[in-house]
C-alpha cells in the first residue's frame, strides 16, 4: 500500500524565532506540502512570506483576501514585490491570546525543470472583528529544483509554540 | 492530515508530444473521495473537464475570484463541462480538485476546487454535477491545442476507512 504522505521534518519553536528553514529537502517525492501554525511577535498581524533555495528574486503572487468586512485582491502584499510569495496573514500579539493562524502551502512538481506554481491557503480567526482568510496563487519563475524552503514574517518573529511541518507526497 | 493508505495514488499522466485529451478511465469505486492535482499548461489557459464522458448540461459552478485588482464571485448553470483554469503557453499553474463521495449512486456530485494562476487570478470554487451515476472516468481536454509537454495530472483516491 502506498505511503503517499511522508513527514520529512517537523519543527516546534521553543523560543521566539526570526525564520524557519527546511533545508536539504530530498528530491525523491512528487509534491511538497508545508503546514504551519503560527503567531507573530508584533502587535499587528504579520504577513507570512515564503522563499525557496535562499533566493529573493523572480517570485509573483495573486491573493484573494477577506478581513471580516470586505473582500479584496492584490499582487503585492506587504510590498514584497518579487522577493517572496505571500502565504497569508498571521495573528499578532494584540490579537486574542492563544490564537494561532493556520497556513497550508502545496508545491506540485518541486523537482521539475519548469517554473514552480504554488497553492497557498490560510486562516487567522480570533473571535474579533478582523481576521484574514487568504487564498494565494504563487509562482517562482525559476527552473531549479526546490531544495530548501524558508518562512518568515514581513515584520516581527514567530513566537514560541509555532509549528512547521514539511510533507513529501508521492504519486506512486 | 492524510497518512499511510488514506491517500492512494491511482494514476499519474504526464503530457508528451501531441496530446490534447488526458483521460482517467476505469476509476476504482473503492475510495470515498477523489483528489485531482494538475500542474498543467496549454494555450487556452483553461480546459474542459467531463465526468463519465458526459457532455450534457448537468454541470454548474460558483466561484470566488481574486484577479489581483478586485475580489468577485460568479455563477454559471447548465454547462456542458467543468472548466479548470490552468497554465498558459508560457507559465505553469496548478489546480487541486476534490470530488466528494464520487462513487455513490444516490446523490449529485460536488467538488471543491482551488485554481492558482499567478499570471491571472486565484480561484476557489464549488462545482456541481447533477448526476447520480458513480464517477468512473474523468477527461481533461485542451480546447484548441495540445497540452504542453511536461504537464502533469495525478488522481488520488481518498479512503475514509
Amino acid at each position: 500500500m502506498a505511503n503517499t504522505y511522508t513527514l520529512i521534518e517537523a519543527k516546534t519553536l521553543t523560543t521566539t524565532t526570526t525564520s524557519v528553514t527546511f533545508s536539504a529537502i530530498p528530491q525523491t517525492y512528487t509534491d511538497l506540502k508545508v503546514v504551519v501554525s503560527t503567531r507573530g511577535s508584533d502587535s499587528s498581524p504579520a504577513g507570512l512570506l515564503v522563499t525557496f533555495n535562499g533566493t529573493t528574486t523572480t517570485y509573483s503572487h495573486r491573493y484573494l483576501l477577506g478581513d471580516g468586512a470586505s473582500a479584496a485582491s492584490g499582487t503585492n502584499a506587504y510590498s514584497i514585490g518579487s522577493a517572496s510569495i505571500y502565504a497569508g496573514t498571521s495573528d499578532g500579539s494584540s490579537n486574542t491570546a492563544s490564537t494561532f493562524s493556520s497556513h497550508d502551502i502545496y508545491i506540485p512538481n518541486y523537482t521539475s525543470s519548469n517554473y514552480k506554481s504554488v497553492s497557498l491557503d490560510s486562516v487567522s480567526e480570533n473571535n474579533a472583528t478582523t481576521a484574514y482568510p487568504v487564498l494565494t496563487a504563487g509562482l517562482w519563475s525559476t527552473v531549479s529544483a526546490i531544495t530548501s524552503i524558508s518562512l518568515s514574517f514581513n515584520s516581527g518573529n514567530f513566537v514560541q509554540y509555532s509549528t512547521f511541518y514539511l510533507y513529501g507526497i508521492s504519486n506512486s | 492530515m492524510a497518512a499511510g493508505s488514506t491517500y492512494t495514488p491511482i494514476e499519474t499522466q504526464t503530457a508528451s508530444g501531441s496530446v490534447s485529451v488526458i483521460t482517467f478511465s476505469s476509476i476504482p469505486a473503492t475510495y470515498t473521495d477523489l483528489e485531482l492535482v494538475m500542474a498543467a499548461q496549454n494555450s487556452d489557459n483553461y480546459c474542459v473537464m467531463r465526468l463519465n464522458g458526459d457532455s450534457s448540461g448537468l454541470y454548474s459552478r460558483t466561484t470566488l475570484i481574486g484577479n489581483g485588482t478586485s475580489a468577485t464571485s460568479g455563477q454559471a448553470s447548465n454547462n456542458t463541462s467543468w472548466f479548470p483554469s490552468n497554465g498558459s503557453s508560457t507559465v505553469i499553474a496548478n489546480d487541486i480538485i476534490q470530488i466528494m463521495n464520487y462513487s455513490n449512486t444516490t446523490t449529485f456530485k460536488t467538488a471543491l476546487t482551488r485554481m492558482n494562476q499567478s499570471f491571472d487570478a486565484t480561484y476557489a470554487a464549488v462545482w456541481l454535477y447533477r448526476s447520480t451515476s458513480a464517477i468512473s472516468s474523468i477527461s481533461l481536454t485542451s480546447p484548441t491545442g495540445n497540452w504542453i509537454t511536461g504537464s502533469t495530472f495525478t488522481l488520488y483516491g481518498i479512503a475514509a476507512a
